[in-house]
C-alpha cells in the first residue's frame, strides 16, 4: 500500500458520519474515540503529505467516506494480484490433542507474519481451538455488520457418527480454519478488525474475552441492527439479482452435493464387488499349472484397483463435499447480511415517510431533515457500497474456489485411472511372454 | 469340394463362417406356428482366396436345434474326443441391462459368434473334420437330417446318456482320468463364480458410470446464472455426459471376455464325458474279467469235486443227490465254451480299453495345450479392455478439468 498504514480502520457502517475517521488518516489514535472535523480533514491537512494516488496514477477520490472502503478494496485487489505487496500472512497448522480432566480437544498453531504497525512484533505464533475461531466469527459478524464473513466449518458433529480426533476429521477442518483466516486476512476491511489483531497475537485470548465484554457494555451502543418491524418498499434491482442468484447457486450446491454422495455410494458398492472379484483368480490359480502366473497377475491388478478406489472416494469425501458443504453456510450467512441490509433500507424509509407526512400536516416548512433519518440514511448507502465491494470479491473467490475444487475433483479422478491403467499394462508383458514361451495352437 | 484327406483338417482347404442371422416363422412338429432364428452358414474353398479370386460362397441356413444334432452326433461317434460346446441356449450369468431374451439383436449377434466358433473348433480337429456327416452339414441343407438320424446315432445317444448318468465303481481306474475328472469340476465350480460376480461388477460399474449423467445436468443449470464461468461449466458437464455413456460399450466388450469364459465353462462337460468313458471301458473290462475268473473257479470247482462257492446246484444236489458223470461233463463242456468266449471278451475289452486310454489321452493332451493358450488370450485381451477404459477415463476428466480450468 502507497504511504503509511493507517493505525485502524473503522468501518463505515458502525456509527454516524461525524465520528468516521478518514481510512487515510495518519492522526487516528483509537478505534474508540471519534476524531474530530473528519469532513474537511480529509480534503486538507492530515493527508496532505501522503500520496493518494493509485499505484497506476490514478488520483484517489478521498471526498465520500462510503467510497473508502471500496477505495481500499480496490487497491487490496491489485495486492492480491501481486502477492509481495500483501503485509499480513497467516497460516493454521500443528494440530495437537489436549487432555484435562474436564474434557479432550484440539488445538491448532496460528502463525502470522506481518509488516503492519499495529502489530508489535513481525511475528506471532499462538495456539487456538475451534472455540476461538467461533468467537472470532461471532465478533467479526457483530462489529461488521455490512460486510461478507467468510464462513467456519460445521460447528458441531455427531459424537459417535463422526471422529472428532481422527486424523482425517481433524486435517479436513485444519484446512477450513486455514481458509477462514487467509480470508479474513485477505479483506480489507475485516483484516483491520481488532478483534482480529488479538485473536492472531494474544497470548491468552481468554482474558480478552472477558475484557471485550466489559467494554462492549461501556460503549454503551448496540452495535445491532433493530430488525423487525419495517416493511420493504422496493429492493433495488442488483440486492434483488444477489438474492436470486444465491438462491438459485445453494439449489444448484445442494444437487451437486446429492450427487456427490450417490457416486461415493455407488463406488462403495462397486469396491465390495470388486473385493470378492479379485481373489476368485487367486483359487483358480491354485489348482493351475500354465496359467497359475497370468491368474495371480489378473488377481493383482484387481487389488490394485481397488485400493486405487478406495483412495478416491475417501479423498472425495475429505476434500470434495466439505467444501461444498462450507459454500452452504457461507451463502446462508450473506442471505443473512442481504436481510439486514433490506431492514436498514426498510427502516429508513419508513422514517422518511413519517417525515414527509409529519410535513405535510405542518403549516410551516421544517428546518432539515431530522438527524435520525439522516443517520438511516447514510446507514443505509454505507451498507449498500460496502456489500457491492464485498459481492465482488466474492464473487472472485467462489470462482477461484469451485476452479479448483472442480479441477482437484478431475485431478483425483485423473489419478485413479493412472493408478488403474499401470497396474493392467505391467500384466501385459508378463502375459504376452508366457504365451510366445507357450506351446503354438495345434490340433 | 471333397472332404479334407485323412491326417489333415478341413479347416486347411475350406473357409467356414457364420455370416448372418434371420428371424423365420413356420410350423412345428405339432402344426403350431412358431418364430425361430436361422444362421447362414457360408463355405468357400481355400485356394481361391488366397488366389486373389474371390467367387461368391456357397451357403445354407440352419436353425440351432439342427447344430444340436450334429454335436449329438459327433459325442456319440468320438467318445475319446473332448467335443467342443456350443454357445449357451438361454442367456444366463445377465446383468441387469443385458436382455435374457433369445430374440434380442445382441443376444442373437453373440449366438452366431459362437455358432461360428463352434464349426471352426470342429473343422480344425483331426478325427472330427474328416467326418462325412459334418461336411454334409455344411454343405448340404436338405436332407442332412435324415442322413444323420440314418446312422442311428440317436439310439446310441440314449444310452451313452444313460450310461453317463449311472453308479458304478471302477477298481483300477487310470489316475489321469480321474485328475481330469476333478479339475473339470474345479474349473466348471471357479469359472461359474467368476461369471456370476463379474456379472455383479458389471452392474455396480453401471451405476457409478450413470451417475455421472447428472453432473451434466446440473452444471447446464448452474451454468446459466454464471458469467464468466457458464462456458466452462456447460462443456465440462457435456463431458460428464460423454463419460456416463461410455459405459454402455465397455460393457458390450467385456461380454465377449465373459463369452470366452462361457465357452471353457461348458467345455467341462465334454471332458468330464470322456473321463467318464474312460471309467466305462475300464469298468466293463473289469466286469468281463470277473466274470470270466467266476466261470474259471466254477470249472475249477467242477473238476475237482468241491465246492467252494454257494450255487443253487451245488444246494440243490447237495439234498437231491450228485450228479451223473454225464451230466457233469455235459456242464463242463458248456462252461470250457463260456470260459473261451470269456477270454475273447476280456481280450477285445482290454484292447478297447487301451485304444481308447491312448486316443482319449492324446485328445486330451491337445485340449489342455489349447485350453492353456485361449484362456491366456482371453486374460490378455481383459486386460486389453481394461487399460482401454482406463485411457478413456483419464481423456474424459482431463477434458472436463480443461473445462474447470477455463473457468
Amino acid at each position: 500500500m502507497s504511504g503509511g498504514t493507517p493505525k485502524t480502520l473503522c468501518s463505515s457502517g458502525q456509527r454516524s458520519l461525524q465520528e468516521i475517521c478518514h481510512p487515510l488518516s495518519a492522526e487516528d489514535s483509537s478505534v474508540l474515540t471519534p476524531s474530530p472535523d473528519v469532513g474537511t480533514a480529509a480534503a486538507t491537512g492530515s493527508i496532505g503529505e501522503k500520496d493518494l494516488s493509485l499505484p497506476n496514477g490514478t488520483p484517489v477520490d478521498t471526498s465520500s467516506p462510503a467510497s473508502s472502503s471500496s477505495l481500499l478494496n480496490r487497491l487490496q485487489l491489485d495486492d492480491d494480484l501481486d502477492g509481495e505487496t500483501r503485509d499480513l500472512f497467516v497460516t493454521v497448522d500443528d494440530p495437537r490433542k489436549h487432555v484435562s480432566t474436564m474434557e479432550t480437544y484440539i488445538t491448532y498453531r496460528v502463525s502470522t507474519k506481518t509488516t503492519r504497525a499495529e502489530f508489535d512484533l513481525p511475528e506471532y505464533s499462538v495456539r487456538r481451538r475451534y472455540q476461538d475461531f467461533d468467537w472470532l466469527r461471532i465478533k467479526l459478524e457483530e462489529s461488521q455488520p455490512t460486510h461478507l464473513i467468510p464462513p467456519l466449518p460445521e460447528k458441531f458433529v455427531m459424537k459417535g457418527v463422526v471422529d472428532r480426533f481422527s486424523e482425517e476429521f481433524v486435517e479436513t477442518r485444519r484446512k477450513a480454519l486455514d481458509k477462514f483466516l487467509k480470508r479474513v486476512a485477505d479483506h480489507p476491511v475485516l483484516s483491520f478488525n481488532e478483534h482480529f489483531s488479538v485473536f492472531l497475537s494474544a497470548k491468552d485470548l481468554n482474558a480478552y474475552k472477558k475484557q471485550g465484554l466489559a467494554l462492549l457494555t461501556k460503549m454503551g451502543e448496540s452495535v445491532k441492527y433493530v430488525t423487525g418491524g419495517y416493511k420493504l418498499r422496493g429492493r433495488p434491482v442488483e440486492f434483488a439479482a444477489m438474492g436470486e442468484y444465491l438462491d438459485v447457486f445453494t439449489q444448484k450446491l445442494g444437487t451437486i452435493d446429492r450427487i456427490a454422495q450417490r457416486i461415493i455410494k455407488e463406488q462403495s458398492e462397486y469396491l465390495v464387488e470388486l473385493k470378492e472379484y479379485g481373489p476368485v483368480y487367486s483359487s483358480w490359480a491354485s489348482f493351475e499349472a500354465e496359467l497359475q502366473e497370468p491368474l495371480e497377475g489378473v488377481a493383482g491388478c484387481v487389488a490394485n484397483c481397488c485400493s486405487a478406489l478406495e483412495e478416491l472416494t475417501e479423498e472425495m469425501c475429505e476434500d470434495f463435499l466439505p467444501v461444498l458443504r462450507e459454500y452452504v453456510l457461507y451463502i446462508e450467512s450473506m442471505k443473512n447480511v442481504l436481510k439486514k441490509r433490506d431492514q436498514v433500507q426498510a427502516e429508513y424509509e419508513t422514517k422518511l415517510e413519517a417525515v414527509a407526512f409529519r410535513k405535510e400536516e405542518r403549516s410551516g416548512v421544517s428546518p432539515q431533515m431530522p438527524t435520525d433519518v439522516e443517520k438511516c440514511q447514510d446507514r443505509m448507502e454505507c451498507f449498500n457500497a460496502d456489500l457491492k465491494a464485498d459481492w465482488d470479491r466474492w464473487q472472485n473467490n467462489k470462482r477461484q474456489d469451485f476452479r479448483q475444487l472442480l479441477t482437484g475433483m478431475a485431478d483425483k479422478n485423473i489419478q485413479y485411472y493412472e493408478k488403474c491403467l499401470a497396474a493392467w499394462e505391467s500384466l501385459i508383458p508378463l502375459l504376452q511372454d508366457k504365451q510366445e514361451n507357450g506351446k503354438p495352437e495345434t490340433n | 469340394m471333397t472332404t479334407a484327406e485323412q491326417g489333415t483338417t478341413l479347416l486347411k482347404t475350406m473357409e467356414i463362417n457364420v455370416a448372418e442371422a434371420e428371424k423365420r416363422t413356420g410350423k412345428n412338429a405339432v402344426n403350431m406356428l412358431e418364430t425361430y432364428t436361422v444362421y447362414l452358414i457360408e463355405t468357400r474353398p481355400v485356394d481361391t482366396v488366397s488366389e486373389g479370386i474371390s467367387p461368391t460362397p456357397d451357403s445354407l441356413w440352419r436353425r440351432y436345434s439342427e447344430f444340436e444334432i450334429l454335436r449329438n452326433y459327433l459325442l456319440v461317434t468320438y467318445p475319446f474326443v473332448v467335443v467342443p460346446p456350443l454357445p449357451e441356449k438361454r442367456a444366463e450369468f445377465v446383468w441387469h441391462k443385458l436382455s435374457a431374451d433369445n430374440m434380442d439383436p445382441d443376444f442373437v449377434e453373440r449366438r452366431r459368434v459362437g455358432l461360428e466358433n463352434f464349426l471352426l473348433r470342429v473343422a480344425s480337429h483331426t478325427a472330427l473334420s474328416n467326418d462325412k456327416i459334418f461336411f454334409t452339414f455344411l454343405t448340404e441343407e436338405n436332407g442332412w437330417k435324415e442322413i444323420v438320424f440314418e446312422t442311428g446315432f440317436q439310439a446310441k445317444a440314449d444310452s451313452r446318456l444313460k450310461a453317463l448318468n449311472a453308479t458304478f465303481r471302477v477298481k483300477n481306474p487310470d489316475k489321469r482320468f480321474a485328475e481330469m475328472k476333478h479339475y473339470g469340476d474345479e474349473l466348471q465350480s471357479v469359472i461359474s463364480q467368476l461369471l456370476r460376480v463379474r456379472a455383479r461388477v458389471a452392474d455396480r460399474l453401471y451405476g457409478v458410470y450413470k451417475v455421472h449423467g447428472n453432473y451434466g445436468r446440473v452444471f447446464s443449470e448452474w451454468s446459466a446464472i454464471e458469467k464468466e464461468m457458464g462456458d466452462g461449466l456447460q462443456s465440462a458437464g457435456h463431458h460428464m455426459d460423454a463419460y456416463a455413456a461410455s459405459v454402455d460399450d465397455i460393457l458390450e466388450e467385456e461380454e465377449h471376455y465373459a463369452d470366452q469364459l462361457k465357452e471353457y465353462l461348458f467345455y467341462m462337460d465334454s471332458l468330464k464325458a470322456v473321463c467318464r468313458k474312460h471309467e466305462l471301458t475300464q469298468f466293463e473290462l473289469e466286469m468281463a474279467a470277473q466274470d470270466l475268473s467266476s466261470k474259471k473257479q466254477q470249472r475249477e470247482e467242477l473238476a475237482t469235486g468241491t465246492v467252494r462257492t454257494f450255487s443253487l446246484k451245488g444246494m440243490t444236489s447237495k439234498l437231491f443227490g450228485q450228479e451223473t458223470p454225464e451230466q457233469r461233463e455235459a456242464k463242463m463242456k458248456v462252461l470250457e465254451e463260456q470260459i473261451q468266449e470269456g477270454e475273447e471278451e476280456v481280450k477285445e475289452k482290454n484292447s478297447e480299453c487301451d485304444e481308447f486310454v491312448n486316443n482319449a489321452w492324446c485328445d486330451i493332451e491337445r485340449f489342455k495345450d489349447q485350453k492353456d493358450h485361449d484362456l491366456k488370450e482371453a486374460l490378455i485381451s481383459y486386460a486389453i479392455m481394461q487399460i482401454s477404459m482406463c485411457k478413456k477415463g483419464i481423456q474424459v476428466w482431463s477434458n472436463a478439468k480443461e473445462c474447470f480450468n477455463k473457468m
